[in-house]
């Protein structure tokens, strides 16, 4: 325990805390106390289960096994309304909010004053009044909360559990869809909050926000607790190698020098989305697998989808083969053989509701088709060989695609692109919930489309895809391209420190090997 | 498609090789099946059941009579399958049946018989294509657009006969209406000639496969480089063409052109549609089935007359049906999503 909080009473107590989803091991063994009046951040990789940690105690999650204790008192809960009468409010990373209320009525949501069944709206207001001078809020009553900007929202929502009298506040990426300044403006309501004796949980992968508000900093590391650090003591690169400690990647993957590579198909310059991301450059060379690495959030997939054409863009250029490209649709994109995996299958890649043949060439039935008529037997024919060719198991072609498990609709989702024959395929977080097996058969298959001269560029979040794939690696912070590693240093830890912005970046030593 | 019926005796095609896909096939295709067959299974047990009951039944007059009754209404029920596929409703078709009905009708008698009806099916695919472009280029909510667009062309339909009837004075414009070919009416010529028309384009052209993939999932339609405000206006333009279709053939058989006229077929063609067993959801359903639907409502108005039963209880059971076939759809839905 730090010195900060040692002579500070215990508010939240966890003993050997576990929990499964399925069979994922999400928490292990987890002790940890949480000191009153603190700011206790708890940080780690995407998956090592902080957020987790925050919902059993917000009473989102229930514990499967282990102690829980709330003032010394050994609790259970079954909602986060049971925690909320307890005291304990979360504030989630989707706010829970009703738009077209106003602030006072959001604030006071299920509490509202009242006479019999009449809403007695002088005394809302009163004690609306009486919750900002207590806690130095200024928020106006009667503005749509649909209006507010999201600082302002989660301000409501910290309004919210403060009405309730709640002690502690589980906030889960609170400054996740924040602009800088407005999470500057919330981590100082934060640092009042405390002040004013709150207890704050605060869930996090931004460290230098983490750093700059945390009394107390536990590190978590897939479900495991590493260790709890007082912030003043230990720097920033120490805890991410805490977060890390990885064991090191058996499988040291060949990358490609520069010279075997082709000439560059794919330039992007400047491209520039406001808001989303800036300054985005790029080039990918025929037969290169370049990695779009960084954190959930930093702006990888938007930049991908703006390369291809989904969603607009407010300056920059896309070149293919030294052509400029407008790509104002997909179309346009897919026309000029450049094509992308969108990062959900279900919500943007596959219609569920049709067959794996179907699916697989719908992109390109035009080339199946007399005047409008499909040819049902040549389209069956490239259909078939494209499910050998990716190895889909499991389903008929006739069978419809929601009948396949993730990895073999993944697969069935490459076939559909590799049909397109793109000259640049984008892949947006290709191994997302598939098993070991697909994986594996989706890395092989992304190695020999480079081998066999197209450029990928490969979106992920994975540090280990990144290491086991890519012959570059780009690192995506905030929505700037931050760092650049090439050949030997596509390294997880110098990509991790790149991505969590754990110095000052980038530096020129970090860019070594990046084409002039 | 002999390949194709090889690879169906085969039992699947050759990339099966796992068995754990099994169970789980075997289960969608008894939820296929049963997709498949409830409909028609209750369509002939009452079929059925009114030959047993009633000698008028069963007899070329009273079911030609019946088809030709319900013509009309099954071929806007056809094209508003598509649009419902494709992901939309478009409930103004049969507003649009009314304007063609009357612009027929009055062009008719100013212009000629044949101009007259090429006017008034011009006009219908034009209001088609006025809802395609407010539900694609104009972000609306088809089933609001269409509502509106609905009132609106109604009130066009009144403004152009002036509030009274229009008599077609050339008595050939009723050659449609009630003439035949080989001892069948026109009319169920024409409504053979859409369901084998849009049974074809919905199975077997691009477009069709552009539709359902649109009504499917139509992020997955725009990122796969489908023109999908395109294809959905298309869908659009093809019901109001139907509806125009349809309104002639109203107009034609009465031999007059009335603003009242199709009052409610919008709802009929949506309820035959879904009772067919094509999903409200969009994405999936088929020509054949809406056929099936038209012919069961159509059963239950025949049995009902001629069995002498109140026609309140005709409408009461035609909703309790639409009921059942909704139900079972979202059922049926469930069960494969689990």
């Amino acid at each position: 325990m730090t010195s900060t909080a040692a002579h500070r009473e215990l508010i939240i107590q966890l003993e050997s805390v576990d929990k499964r989803f399925g069979g994922a091991h999400a928490l292990q063994d987890i002790t940890l106390g949480i000191a009153a009046g603190t700011v206790h951040a708890l940080v780690g990789e995407n998956g090592a289960g902080k957020s987790t940690l925050g919902k059993i105690v917000s009473g989102v999650h229930r514990r499967d096994a282990g102690v829980v204790r709330v003032c010394g008192r050994e609790v259970d809960y079954h909602s986060p309304r049971d925690a909320l009468d307890d005291g304990v409010a979360i504030i989630a990373q989707e706010l829970a909010l009703v738009p077209h209320c106003s602030v006072m009525e959001n604030v006071f949501l299920g509490e509202e004053s009242r006479r019999g069944i009449v809403l007695n709206d002088r005394q809302l207001r009163h004690r609306y009044d009486a919750l900002i001078e207590r806690t130095g809020f200024e928020l106006p009553a009667d503005v749509r909360v649909g209006d507010l900007r999201i600082a302002d929202r989660q301000k409501v929502e910290i309004l919210r559990a403060l009405a309730r009298d709640a002690r502690v506040i589980v906030m889960d990426e609170p400054t996740a869809a924040l602009s800088r300044p407005e999470a500057e403006l919330l981590l100082q309501d934060i640092r009042e909050l405390r002040d004013a004796g709150t207890t704050i949980v605060y869930v996090s992968h931004f460290l230098e926000e983490t750093f700059s508000i945390a009394d107390t900093v536990t590190v978590l590391r897939d479900g495991r607790l590493v260790g709890t650090v007082d912030p003043a003591e230990v720097s920033i690169p120490d805890v991410i190698t805490m977060m890390l400690g990885r064991s090191q990647i058996v499988e040291e993957p060949r990358r490609r020098d520069p010279r075997e590579l082709g000439p560059v198909v794919l330039e992007v310059e400047g491209l520039a989305r406001t808001g989303v991301f800036e300054d985005v450059s790029l080039r990918l060379h025929a037969g290169e697998i370049v990695a779009l690495a960084g954190l959930v959030g930093a702006g990888r997939s938007e930049i991908a989808r703006a390369i291809f054409g989904a969603d607009p863009v407010d300056g920059g250029r896309v070149a293919i083969e030294g052509r400029r490209m407008h790509f104002r649709s997909p179309r346009d994109a897919i026309r000029n053989r450049l094509a992308m995996l969108p990062e959900s299958r279900k919500d943007q890649g596959l219609v569920m509701g049709a067959s794996v043949a179907d699916n697989m060439t719908l992109g390109v039935l035009e080339r199946f088709s007399h005047f409008g008529v499909a040819r049902r037997r040549a389209e069956r024919e490239a259909a078939r060989a494209m499910a050998e060719r990716v190895a889909i198991r499991g389903g008929g072609l006739n069978s419809p695609v929601s009948l396949l498990s993730g990895g073999n609709q993944q697969k069935a989702l490459f076939g559909k692109w590799l049909l397109a024959e793109p000259q640049v395929l984008i892949v947006d977080e290709p191994t997302r919930g598939v098993d070991i097996g697909a994986k594996q058969t989706i890395y092989e298959l992304l190695r020999e489309l480079a081998a066999e001269g197209m450029a990928v560029l490969v979106v992920s979040s994975d540090i280990d895809e990144v290491i086991a794939l890519a012959d570059r690696a780009v690192v995506v912070r905030t929505g700037r391209i931050v760092a650049e590693f090439q050949g030997d240093g596509v390294d997880a830890d110098r990509i991790m420190r790149a991505a969590f912005g754990g110095h000052r970046a980038p530096d020129t030593t970090e860019n070594e090997g990046i084409q002039p | 498609m002999s390949s194709e019926s090889s690879v169906t005796a085969a039992g699947e095609p050759a990339i099966v090789r796992t068995a754990p896909g099994r169970s789980s096939r075997a289960r969608a295709s008894v939820g296929k099946s049963m997709r498949d067959m409830g409909v028609l299974v209750i369509f002939l047990g009452l079929f059925v059941a009114l030959s047993v009951s009633s000698d008028a039944f069963l007899t070329s007059t009273n079911l030609l009579n019946i088809l030709d009754q319900w013509a009309p209404i099954g071929i806007i029920a056809c094209a508003s399958t598509i649009v419902i596929i494709g992901g939309s409703f478009d409930l103004a078709v049969g507003a649009i049946a009314a304007v063609a009905g009357v612009i027929a009708a009055r062009v008719a008698n100013a212009q000629g018989v044949e101009i007259g009806i090429i006017a008034a099916l011009v006009s219908g695919a034009g209001l088609g294509l006025v809802n395609g472009l407010i539900v694609t280029a104009g972000r609306v909510n088809s089933f609001i657009g269409t509502l509106a667009t609905s009132i609106a062309f109604r009130g066009v339909a009144v403004a152009t006969t002036g509030g009274s009837l229009i008599v077609v004075s050339d008595t050939s414009f009723t050659a449609l209406g009630q003439g035949n070919a080989l001892g069948v009416k026109w009319t169920i010529w024409i409504f053979a000639a859409f369901v084998l028309s849009l049974a074809f384009l919905l199975t077997r052209t691009t477009t069709g496969r552009y539709v359902k993939a649109i009504g499917g999932n139509t992020e997955a339609a725009r990122l796969s480089g489908i023109r999908v405000n395109q294809v959905r206006t298309l869908t659009f333009v093809l019901s109001g063409f139907a509806a125009a279709v349809a309104g002639v053939l109203v107009a034609s058989r009465v031999g007059t052109g009335q603003a009242g006229a199709a009052t409610g077929f919008e709802l009929t063609a949506i309820a035959a549609v879904v009772i067919g067993g094509t999903s409200i959801a969009g994405g999936q359903g088929a020509i054949w089935r809406t056929v099936v639907g038209v012919s069961l409502l159509a059963l239950i108005g025949n049995g009902f007359n001629l069995l002498n039963i109140a026609p309140t209880w005709q409408q009461t059971a035609q909703g309790v049906i639409i009921v059942i076939a909704v139900i079972v759809d979202a059922w049926l839905r469930r069960g494969r999503a689990g």
